[in-house]
């Protein structure tokens, strides 16, 4: 979605109440962040709301990009933010072959997640992407890690269940995600 | 950086929030660097900054391990496309440089009416610079009124209300020291008043 470089458009507060909402659909969409909410959604913090092209909002805080949100899509996390609370969002792994298409933009392939080194929810109970075992639906926000790295390299929305995703083994499985190095990544908020 | 990738997160105790470095270079986390094109620049700034990083990402073992994951025929392909990066970003950054080299920026005064002058800054956006945040400062620097303004030709300049030429010259180059000297010009246009 970010694969061309922008800058960022009008910058504006976000009413209180406005603010109130925003940190209530994180939590709903995202369960896991509510114990370090106040840390990424203070309470008494002002956000702002900047407007990115293709009728994206970027929230943030300072100068610190939060989450974005395309129309009323479901909100996401900026990657910055996914790797400094990388525990707080549901996950999934894909193989070394695949990260360099990542990281051109490229539509994520199931094939990269289903392989050997890609990790899909439902494996070994004691690795990060188990999810406890259960399933993401198509529509649900991941954070991709990529094999044998520390941080996360894409974060987007499922167009394909993961049940389906073992079975079918093929198939786009995240378009238009934000990735590190995109647009959005190098936007200058300063 | 706290190696956190391998325990499993209890949701009840507060971890506190990873540090992740980014690098200088190409902004990405370290691990990456590989895939912006630009891996050797990224690697010196590593090694400058992060030495401990450094030698845990760039060591032998690691450039093996690198290798041993892939088939042999996606290495090479995925050798070459790395290859066609790299070059694609430093011809990238030769073209800028070049570009950098030839462009000028004319600082212009215009007589607007006996005694009065406005300043006319144009090409600035060949050096990366922001046409609106430039004029902003520009008019808080010499309390002046300071735009961005169309031109005939289609491109943008900056006009600033007086005549602060070379005001504008001497901050313009100690400002931004990329800036060679000689490639700003003062230019002055006198506006003749058509006789009627």
């Amino acid at each position: 979605m970010f694969k061309k470089e922008f800058s960022p458009g009008a910058k504006s507060k976000v009413k209180s109440s406005a603010q109130r909402a925003i940190r209530a659909k994180v939590i709903e969409t995202y369960p896991l962040i509510e114990p370090y909410i106040d840390e990424v959604l203070p309470k008494k913090e002002q956000l702002d709301l900047v407007k990115i092209p293709d009728r994206v909002s970027l929230y943030c805080n300072g100068g610190t990009p939060l989450f974005w949100q395309h129309m009323d899509d479901p909100i996401v996390p900026h990657l910055q933010l996914v790797h400094k609370y990388p525990w707080c969002f549901t996950r999934v792994r894909i193989d070394r072959g695949g990260i360099r298409f990542v990281l051109s933009g490229a539509t994520l392939m199931v094939p990269g997640l289903t392989s050997p080194g890609g990790r899909l929810p439902g494996g070994e109970e004691s690795e990060e992407w188990a999810n406890g075992g259960k399933e993401i639906e198509a529509g649900d926000v991941v954070v991709v890690d990529a094999e044998g790295k520390e941080n996360a390299c894409l974060v987007g929305v499922l167009k394909m269940g993961t049940k389906e995703m073992k079975e079918k083994k093929k198939g786009p499985a995240i378009e238009n995600g934000h990735y590190v190095g995109d647009g959005l990544w190098k936007l200058d908020l300063s | 950086m706290a190696d956190t990738e391998n325990t499993p997160a209890p949701a009840t105790d507060l971890k506190p929030a990873r540090k992740v470095v980014y690098c200088g270079v190409c902004t990405l986390p370290p691990e990456y660097c590989e895939y912006g094109g630009t891996v050797k620049k990224c690697q010196d700034w590593l090694e400058d900054h992060n030495p401990t990083l450094y030698a845990q990402l760039y060591s032998a073992d690691a450039a093996a391990q690198n290798l041993s994951t892939l088939s042999v025929d996606a290495q090479k392909r995925a050798e070459k496309d790395a290859q066609k990066k790299a070059a694609k970003a430093s011809a990238q950054e030769a073209r800028e440089s070049e570009k950098r080299a030839t462009s000028k920026i004319i600082i212009k005064r215009v007589e607007r009416n006996k005694r009065k002058y406005v300043t006319e800054i144009s090409g600035l956006e060949a050096f990366g610079l922001e046409l609106k945040k430039v004029a902003k400062e520009f008019g808080k620097k010499f309390a002046t009124g300071s735009s961005v303004t169309k031109t005939a030709a289609g491109g943008e300049e900056i006009t600033v209300q007086g005549d602060v030429s070379d005001d504008v010259f001497d901050w313009l180059t100690e400002k931004y020291e990329e800036i060679p000297e000689e490639n700003i010009e003062l230019v002055e246009d006198k506006k003749k008043k058509s006789a009627a």
